[in-house]
């Protein structure tokens, strides 16, 4: 029986549809079979980001109203083996699914996956509510903004009031420069004011806008330090150990970095 | 808040970090409608053991300043009880 982990954020643009592709990637890329849910419905973009949008036939929202079954839908990603992705609805909206189908959907796909994992829309509405139904555990993505961070803690106490308990939590884009200049917060200040335990930290990359424009995810450049950071967190939502990487630019300056990562149950 | 700055002038992220403290403070407290209901009952029960007060009057408040938030109770006090303790 397979996991369901949906990656969610509140805020837009933090980067929960490049943490879904990338850890999607490496967890296949680590032997295990994979199913990757856009529920971005009408602003799909995990296809995209996957390189996969020429090779959309079904979708979300066929499956939730019976037009195709599920195995129709999912698209197999022949670049990797074991990895899917079921696309979102481009021309319809949020409501076109609900709570209880992807409850179904995602029960469906529970017992044929080793990991489901739902890419969430921005926001705390209609989209938000699908993406969580069926999930369960979840994954916070903020940037170390005030904003984002808000947002992040907004929707963590929304799903501990759902009775998802022990989120964990992506720091995506930091600039280790910022961060030695005091201009950035850093791992610290966000965890502390969150109160979450943390599952990765990612840094700033440009590696990232250049496996987007190719439709091939950064994780396999192996000069990528997003890549390097998305592949430990891969690794550590299988149980394996792996230290967070030194957030060290060329200058460097170590960050903090004795703490406890991971993705087991406390 | 004296302290919570470095002596020279403050990094941004010291500032965001502030920020982030007090706004998270009032989301929470915002977030449930029942919140400081729930303290005002506990500090009431707290109180109690020691001196008879004005539960009518009774105020709890969440005051935020420009770089502080205070939980502040105003408590009209009737009468301390004598020999009073805890777990009385």
């Amino acid at each position: 029986m397979g996991e369901v982990i949906v990656f969610t954020s509140g805020k837009g643009g933090v980067g929960k549809t490049t943490t879904t592709a990338n850890i999607g990637t490496a967890l296949a890329l680590l032997g295990k079979k994979v199913a990757m849910v856009d529920t971005d419905i009408g602003l799909r973009n995990l296809d995209v980001v996957m390189g996969l949008e020429n090779r959309i036939v079904y979708d979300l929202v066929d499956v939730a109203e019976g037009f195709c079954r599920l195995k129709q839908a999912l698209i197999k990603d022949k670049r990797f083996e074991g990895l899917y992705l079921l696309p979102a609805a481009q021309t319809r909206d949020k409501n076109a699914v609900s709570p209880d189908q992807m409850r179904t959907i995602c029960g469906e796909l529970k017992e044929e996956f080793d990991y489901v994992l739902i890419d969430s829309p921005a926001g705390i509405e209609q989209g938000f509510r699908n993406a969580v139904a069926g999930a369960d555990r979840a994954v916070i993505v903020t940037t170390p903004d005030v904003s984002a961070v808000r947002d992040a803690d907004r929707v963590i106490g929304l799903l501990e009031a759902d009775g998802m308990d022990d989120p964990r939590l992506v720091i995506n884009r930091i600039r280790a420069e910022m961060v030695r200049r005091g201009d950035m917060m850093d791992i610290d200040d966000v965890i502390d004011n969150l109160a979450i335990h943390l599952l990765g930290v990612v840094p700033e990359d440009e590696a990232i806008v250049v496996s987007t424009n190719r439709g091939e995810p950064a994780i396999l450049n192996r000069s990528s330090r997003a890549g390097q950071a998305f592949r430990n967190i891969a690794r550590r939502i299988t149980g394996e150990n792996v230290p967070l990487m030194s957030i060290e630019d060329e200058t460097g300056i170590l960050q903090r970095m004795a703490r406890l990562v991971g993705f087991g149950r406390r | 808040m004296l302290g919570a700055f470095p002596r020279s002038s403050p990094k941004s992220k010291d500032i965001a970090r502030e920020r982030l403290r007090m706004v998270l403070v009032n989301d929470r407290v915002g977030v449930s409608p029942h919140f400081l209901e729930d303290v005002r009952r506990d500090i009431l029960k707290a109180v109690s053991g020691y001196m008879q007060v004005d539960e009518q009057h009774m105020e709890i408040a969440l005051r935020t300043r420009e770089n502080s938030i205070s939980l502040v109770a105003d408590i009209p006090v009737h009468h301390v009880l004598r020999g009073a303790g805890p777990g009385k």
